[in-house]
């Protein structure tokens, strides 16, 4: 399994760097100027200094190059180098510039990533948590009225728009009942039990809605493996056994169950990262979506690039550790 | 009929009905039986004759709903275990009657270690300690001849060849010392060696543990070679009954003799073409008012149309058949 996991993260390097290469092309391509929304007073010989400046004068392979080396030595050293205090890790070189605020992208990143883990990571961990109890119970009595309720939930949770559910949820919780925020106060810090409490409070809605959302999909996952299994033979087997039936199901069904579904999870972090765009839009969470839509919207190319091919590497990680869980749960599967 | 010997398993009157869509299936109708201490009775019958349903319906194994029993009672221990609660019911199962299953290919948990698997039943009935358990859970390994057994403990089903993965399930059947072990059609998805090897286990183990079994089976040679009495189903029906010697020496039921004529010979000139019953078994939709197999009998005529016939006792003792053959020949004899 070692040797496995290691092979992969080698052969992983090679992938991500053409998915590099491929972002920073295609994006290349894309109009846009980084002078453009610079008041109009300024001559153009000065823009085309600033874009020299920026480095926009080299070819683009050069231009790739040297991206690239910011992307994955000198913004992860910054990075490490802040959360350490190790500051003789820092390194010299350029770092990679936003257009739109000339400030280093990793920076702004680093301030986006906790209002995203939080907001979105908590949507998805209860939506899960929601969602396993829901989808086991849903498959255990089948078209039963829990069964049924639930399958209705479920495809209102996935066929109605998060901007939908996160409007009426700020109509009723936010303008009629006044029980909780309707925007979300990024510069809250937490101190006390007070400013924990009116944190926790305004975090409510934007992740119940996300919980809702993920919870649909997983349980309807959950419940459909669930069912797949409660019909095997080694269930009766177990059953024949005499064996609980609380064992039967929770032991037996559930372990068997669980290996497409962790896969289906894992494979679903890295949207946690990117952040739920609409979400975030909606109840003013200044998280990592709705800083990528505002990038895209200011023709802010490098943060598109760095954030672009920050969701790249997640996602190949993230299928890497789903097929490794997969191995570990399924004994059918070795990969050596 | 019984010697004298109290039997260890005796079912009266059961009935069995499947609620469907399409109504009611009577699956199982008015089956009465005894099984004897260390007894081996096979029972025989093509698909669909209730052989299955019958012996799971005992221990409760069948799905409710949609399955049912309607009526009757199989005295186990002195007990009607229809009657005893859900409890008292998962200790029988595994503790007193074993089952074997006819897949071992998907009977066995993919999941779990062989030796979890049969660990499982020894903790659960006797409370042994896992310690304990282990090393009884290779000694039953070693006594279904499976070599290494403390080493294959650790082994997961797929790592057993199917004759294999059979004898585990037969030490699983057995790990708790069953006074009845139900046997459900244990050789049909092996190989013709790997079935000769387990009937010879069975044998074996037999004659070591002193169990009674119940071989359910639709291969007439094997009932022959291990069988002290038969049992032939059909349509949800016992139609016939006797020692094995008698049955294959002097079919009375003409379903019966149907089925010994389908035997090929090995011996002699090939018969051009196979011998089959002509015509399809019966559909189960009502409660049998008449004789279930009188469609596809030769020997049928007005009464079997009328009344369904009663097991009643002729030749050998021991040997009983519900059939109105003579009954035209017993009528004119009384009139004339």
């Amino acid at each position: 399994m070692l040797n496995y996991t290691i092979r992969r993260l080698v052969m992983a390097v090679p992938t991500v760097i053409i998915i590099s290469l491929l972002i920073f092309l295609l994006l290349d391509l894309a109009p846009g100027d980084p002078t453009a929304q610079l008041p109009l007073t300024i001559p153009n010989e000065v823009r085309e200094e600033i874009r020299l400046a920026l480095g926009l004068g080299e070819p683009v392979m050069v231009r790739y190059v040297r991206w690239l080396q910011m992307m994955v030595v000198n913004e992860p050293l910054h990075a490490l180098a802040s959360v350490t205090g190790w500051e003789n890790l820092r390194p010299d070189g350029q770092r990679i510039l936003s257009w739109q605020s000339r400030s280093p992208v990793g920076d702004i990143i680093a301030q986006r990533i906790p209002q995203t883990l939080w907001v979105v990571g908590m949507g998805y961990l209860f939506g899960i948590l929601i969602a396993l109890p829901i989808g086991i119970i849903s498959a255990y009595k089948q078209y039963s009225w829990f069964d049924q309720i639930g399958t209705f939930i479920s495809m209102v949770g996935f066929s109605v728009p998060v901007f939908f559910t996160g409007v009426v949820l700020i109509l009723v919780f936010s303008v009629w009942l006044g029980w909780f925020p309707s925007m979300y106060d990024t510069t809250l810090r937490v101190t006390d039990w007070d400013s924990f409490m009116r944190q926790v409070r305004q975090m409510v809605l934007p992740v119940s809605v996300l919980a809702l959302f993920n919870a649909a999909q997983i349980s309807r996952f959950m419940r459909a493996s669930m069912l797949d299994n409660l019909n095997q033979d080694y269930v009766r087997t177990a059953r024949a056994k005499g064996l609980r039936e609380n064992t039967v199901v929770m032991v037996h069904v559930l372990r068997n169950s669980m290996i497409p579904v962790v896969t289906v999870i894992a494979l679903g972090v890295p949207a946690v990262f990117s952040g739920a765009i609409i979400t975030e839009t909606i109840f003013r969470v200044n998280g990592l979506g709705a800083l990528l839509i505002n990038a895209i919207y200011a023709s802010d190319i490098p943060m598109v690039q760095t954030l672009t091919f920050i969701f790249a590497v997640l996602i190949v990680l993230f299928n890497l550790i789903a097929d490794v869980i997969y191995g570990i749960l399924d004994p059918r599967i070795r990969y050596d | 009929m019984n010697d004298g010997v109290a039997p260890v398993l005796d079912v009266r009157d059961l009935k069995v009905v499947f609620r469907t869509r399409g109504g009611e299936v009577h699956a199982v109708n008015s089956v009465s039986f005894d099984l004897r201490p260390g007894e081996l009775l096979g029972v025989v019958g093509e698909s669909g004759s209730g052989k299955s349903v019958t012996m799971m319906s005992l221990i409760g194994l069948l799905p409710s709903p949609p399955a049912e029993i309607r009526s009757g009672q199989v005295m186990f221990g002195g007990r009607d275990i229809l009657k005893v609660n859900a409890r008292e019911l998962r200790r029988l199962r595994g503790r007193e009657i074993g089952f074997i299953f006819q897949d071992p290919m998907t009977s066995l948990n993919p999941v779990f270690t062989v030796g979890f698997q049969i660990m499982e039943p020894l903790r659960r009935h006797m409370g042994l300690k896992p310690e304990a358990a282990r090393t009884r859970a290779a000694e039953l390994l070693d006594l279904v001849g499976i070599p290494d057994a403390r080493r294959r403990l650790k082994d997961f089903p797929h790592q057993f060849s199917g004759g294999m993965r059979q004898r585990v399930m037969i030490a699983m059947a057995l790990a708790c010392d069953p006074k009845v072990l139900i046997a459900d059609e244990p050789t049909t998805a092996l190989d013709v060696t790997i079935q000769a090897q387990i009937l010879e286990l069975v044998k074996d183990l037999r004659q070591k543990l002193g169990m009674a079994i119940v071989w359910i089976t639709h291969d007439l040679g094997v009932i022959a070679g291990i069988a002290d009495r038969v049992m032939v189903m059909y349509g949800g029906q016992v139609v016939e009954q006797a020692p094995v010697r008698a049955l294959f020496a002097d079919p009375r039921h003409p379903y019966t003799r149907a089925l010994l004529e389908t035997v090929p010979s090995v011996r002699g000139e090939r018969a051009p073409k196979l011998k089959v019953i002509e015509g399809q078994p019966p559909l189960l939709g009502a409660h049998p008012s008449a004789c279930p197999f009188r469609f596809r009998c030769d020997k049928a005529h007005g009464l079997c149309e009328q009344e369904n016939p009663r097991r009643r006792p002729v030749g050998a003792p021991g040997h009983d058949v519900a059939c109105h053959w003579d009954a035209p020949a017993v009528r004119e004899a009384a009139h004339g």
